[in-house]
């Protein structure tokens, strides 16, 4: 089971638009919202309510600060979930056959019933994609929201990842990667997305879409410029009163 | 990385219970009846105390034996598999010599050969990381392996081999400190690579995803101690290969050559703690942090 299947059928996956994310962290709060009640066992937190909380995600929003040679400093809010990696290292240290990756849609999944809570996979994964929940003992990590996607009792519109269908800011976007004629394919090679870390050679199914250019506001003088001047250079009247009084104090 | 107790006692008394029983299972020396029970007890209580002590930090360890299955694909798979055929052969190789006063070389043999390779085995389950790139280096199993046959060699009274292997691993100590401390930069992995904006321009984690800490930065992020690596390099170093070598050198006494292996078992578990604390996972950088 932990051998990796030599293809999938399909490679489903995630494309994140860096551009769009406004870093709200919605996809954080209704991916532990729905995975916490479904799929596995629960995602426990420690101290909730006391003073050093710390619990169990899959699915977490970074904030990174790019600064380019010329021009100002932008603000990046940076979505991370697993990236259901077709070279899965995750899957291929695991002991037990715990860690699989599925041959029907590529998505990599732990049977926790088989996961003796080792945290050989976190370790091998360079994304930090997985967590041993504490209270369970057994590894967590994104399932795609397998038990969404299939999932006939749902109204076909939230059959989706739950990140997906409650990002306000549509920077999410899920689908097929295997196939190029795909709205995700295309998107991915209109917007030239990326990979996270190629050189670890994991081949991740996820995509992320980096940031467009920002318009350059500087090289422009807008037209209503002169309007725009100030119209009042001295004050006058009891305020140059004022002014002139507490000059000589 | 987080330095476990219970991986840095497993990985240390294991190394050196395999690296007795590989001498013992070679008939260095050769031994029987009282003196083969003492000795195989020594090398068993290592080796077993040490992988009873790896299971403590499983989350179930009472499934621990569906861990065979995967040998196929995984270093720790085959670990265990490594450990349990080493240990039912010399095993067998110790009722001989303890009880039947027979030495029955090709199972010794044998089992040496599988003692050598469970040590091989555990060093891989590190050595294959690319995560971690101070791990990731051929030195690593050189290191596991020259610890654990010097170790050995020490225990099993060898001393004529204990002397050069002791040499041999502390230049592997050495060497692996060396390329190690250069192995993060090498590997080319930086936040502009993690995040895939590195072509952007200078790239900052500017802020968290959350205030508190996680199972992350708890397992991949230790810094605690780091400050302080340089001094425990050298005490490590001192205690591990060049007090039992001094030892060694001065005419033998049964107290001496029990100094020299407590002495090489405190070195070489303070350099596993090192192994671990000294660890800098790519993680850490998605937290800004190494």
């Amino acid at each position: 089971m932990t051998q990796l299947p030599q293809s999938t059928e399909r490679k489903m996956g995630l494309v994140i638009d860096l551009d769009t994310c406004v870093g709200c962290h919605a996809c954080v709060i209704s991916c532990k919202g729905w995975n916490t009640e479904n799929y596995g066992a629960p995602l426990s937190d420690q101290d909730a309510y006391g003073s050093n909380p710390s619990g169990t995600f899959l699915n977490r929003v970074h904030s990174y600060e790019v600064t380019p040679d010329e021009g100002h400093a932008q603000l990046i809010h940076f979505p991370k979930s697993c990236l259901h990696c077709e070279d899965a290292p995750c899957v291929t240290v695991c002991p037990t056959g715990a860690s699989y990756k599925r041959v029907e849609d590529g998505i990599v999944l732990v049977n926790e019933s088989d996961c003796i809570g080792c945290g050989l996979c976190a370790w091998s994964c360079p994304y930090g994609a997985r967590e041993l929940d504490q209270a369970e003992g057994v590894m967590k990590k994104c399932t795609l929201c397998v038990d969404r996607i299939y999932n006939e009792n749902l109204p076909e519109v939230d059959r989706i990842p739950s990140c997906v269908r409650t990002c306000p800011a549509g920077a999410r976007h899920f689908g097929d990667l295997g196939d190029p004629n795909s709205d995700v394919s295309k998107l991915v090679a209109e917007r030239e997305g990326v990979d996270l870390m190629p050189e670890m050679g994991t081949k991740p199914v996820n995509k992320y879409l980096p940031p467009r250019p920002k318009d350059q506001i500087e090289d422009q003088i807008d037209i209503l410029a002169p309007l725009l001047a100030p119209v009042a250079e001295e004050p006058k009247g009891f305020l140059g009163w004022l002014d002139k009084t507490l000059e000589k104090l | 990385m987080h330095p476990a107790p219970s991986v840095i006692v497993f990985t240390t008394l294991s190394g050196l219970g395999f690296g007795l029983l590989f001498f013992l299972g070679l008939g260095l020396p050769v031994v029987t009846g009282w003196v083969a029970f003492a000795l195989f007890a020594i090398g068993f209580g290592l080796s077993v105390g040490g992988l009873l002590a790896s299971t403590f930090h499983l989350g179930h360890p009472e499934r621990a034996i569906k861990a065979f299955t995967q040998w196929r694909s995984s270093w720790l798979s085959r670990e265990g598999w490594c450990a349990v055929i080493a240990l039912i052969l010399m095993g067998l190789y110790a009722i001989g010599a303890v009880f039947l006063g027979q030495r029955w070389g090709v199972l010794g043999f044998l089992g040496a050969l599988f003692s050598l390779a469970t040590v091989f085995t555990t060093s891989m389950i590190y050595t294959q990381l690319k995560t971690i790139p101070r791990w990731n280096m051929k030195l690593t199993p050189a290191m596991f392996l020259s610890f654990s046959l010097a170790g050995g060699a020490l225990l099993a009274g060898q001393l004529t081999a204990a002397m050069p292997l002791l040499l041999l691993a502390g230049v592997v100590q050495l060497m692996y400190w060396r390329q190690g401390d250069k192995a993060f930069a090498q590997s080319g992995t930086d936040l502009g690579s993690a995040t895939g904006l590195g072509s952007r321009g200078s790239v900052r984690a500017f802020e968290p995803p959350h205030t508190g800490t996680n199972y992350l930065l708890r397992e991949f992020v230790h810094v605690v101690g780091r400050k302080h690596a340089e001094k425990l390099r050298i005490i490590s170093f001192t205690l591990a290969f060049f007090v039992p070598l001094i030892l060694l050198m001065l005419p033998f006494h049964h107290i001496l050559a029990l100094l020299a292996v407590l002495s090489h078992l405190a070195g070489v578990a303070m350099s596993r703690w090192l192994f671990f604390a000294q660890a800098e996972h790519v993680v850490g950088l998605y937290y800004g942090k190494r």
